[in-house]
């Protein structure tokens, strides 16, 4: 299945806007995009492991939170994970590019 | 500046303009408890009309572009902004009788989305995935087009002068010039490059700290992780003689405290404010230090109540 990288986060995966993962279930698509990317770890997790309340996973168009099997929800290949935070924030307009 | 309020001077009653800026200064006591000598102390800016700290930037870049007439019948403001400037210029453009368009993420809260409906601005909605970049790429996109006027907040001299003719005169002023720290989160950093410039002028001792999200994927709604930004051409940042990272769970933590013991519903930047001028406090204290922190307050809690961090 396809995960879109939100803007934010490419920095951690060479710009890429979307990878692809081999997996059954959210859980594990969210784990193969964390074992491939570590730095994703503790941008979308908590340290005791809880996805960070301002991070909604949506599967498709449905907020994983509030599908009935959450994380272990059953993804086929043609479907999309995205990342998006709560809230809007994002990157800044302008002249220079920090590094 | 000319405003309607100098105008109609001698009416009764205020207009739009006339109500922003001058906001209280609030002291959070129970923060400071246990520290003699050391405050902090805090700008309500929930108090403007429209409810934040924008409405300061975006009546200058108007009330700027009006006397340029770089808005002027026929023309509509045009701008990106994930909240609070959007909602500042639909409240102007209602009041000063011009049209608004806003670029915006659609993940913008619900709240934000209702109050910008309510004032009659024309909404932009653009891919949430792509956070700002994608509002501000869709407002350039739509800039060329003559009938706007592009009104730019993050490139806007106007933005950081509010805050250097008026946030920072205030803070002197209700501090009797007694202020000896000043801590203010970065978003498009009108706010900081205005008040610091103000205040180190006033006295270059006073210690300038600017206070950024620790993440590049983080809750902190209008505030912007530098090292993964693109930089605002207002922004200096030679400014700050410091910089301190929150972290969103410890401005969620301190907007349900600031709540329940000092009865302040603040906004989730401005807790994350409060928690860079508490680690400021508490480093003075221990030094045996005295010191007036100030810090802004940028909005209040009622656009963010939805949150679930509330039920944490």
């Amino acid at each position: 299945m396809k995960i879109e990288i939100p803007t934010p986060l490419r920095a951690y995966t060479s710009n890429q806007s979307a990878i692809d993962v081999d997996a059954a279930t959210v859980a594990e698509a969210v784990s193969g995009l964390t074992t491939r990317y570590p730095d994703f770890q503790r941008h979308l997790y908590t340290p005791d492991g809880k996805l960070r309340s301002f991070v909604n996973l949506y599967l498709n168009d449905e907020d994983v939170r509030y599908l009935p099997e959450r994380e272990e929800t059953a993804v086929r290949d043609s479907d999309t994970l995205s990342i998006i935070p709560s809230i809007a924030g994002g990157c800044w307009p302008g002249l220079t590019v920090q590094a | 500046m000319a405003t309607l309020a100098q105008e109609k001077a001698g009416l009764p009653g205020s207009t739009v303009l006339d109500r922003i800026g001058n906001t209280p200064l609030v002291r959070l006591e129970r923060l400071t408890a246990g520290m003699p000598g050391v405050q902090i102390l805090g700008k309500a800016e929930w108090t403007n009309p429209g409810g934040s700290v924008k409405d300061r930037a975006a009546s200058a870049i108007v009330l700027e572009a009006l006397r340029r007439e770089e808005l002027c019948p026929g023309r509509r403001l045009l701008d990106a902004t994930s909240g609070n400037t959007g909602i500042a210029y639909a409240m102007l453009g209602a009041a000063l009788a011009f049209p608004v368009t806003l670029c915006m993420p659609s993940n913008v809260s619900p709240e934000r989305k209702r109050i910008l409906q309510a004032y009659g601005a024309d909404i932009v909605w653009t891919d949430p995935a792509e956070s700002s970049d994608g509002a501000i790429r869709k407002a350039r996109e739509l800039a060329r087009d003559p009938q706007y006027f592009y009104a730019d907040q993050y490139s806007n001299e106007a933005n950081w002068r509010a805050h250097y003719h008026g946030t920072g005169v205030e803070i002197l002023e209700q501090t009797h010039a007694r202020v000896t720290h000043f801590v203010a989160g970065l978003g498009t950093s009108g706010t900081f490059m205005g008040v610091a410039r103000r205040l180190k002028e006033a006295n270059p001792a006073i210690q300038c700290i600017s206070m950024q999200p620790d993440s590049p994927f983080h809750g902190l709604e209008g505030l912007k992780h530098m090292p993964t930004s693109i930089v605002p051409a207002i922004y200096d940042p030679a400014l700050a003689d410091r910089n301190l990272e929150v972290e969103t769970e410890a401005a969620y933590a301190m907007a349900r405290r600031l709540a329940r013991t000092e009865g302040l519903l603040v906004g989730i930047s401005a807790a994350a404010a409060v928690v860079a001028a508490q680690q400021i406090a508490e480093e003075e204290s221990a030094q045996g230090r005295e010191a007036t922190i100030v810090t802004v307050l940028p909005d209040a809690a009622d656009k963010y109540l939805s949150e679930r961090f509330w039920e944490e």
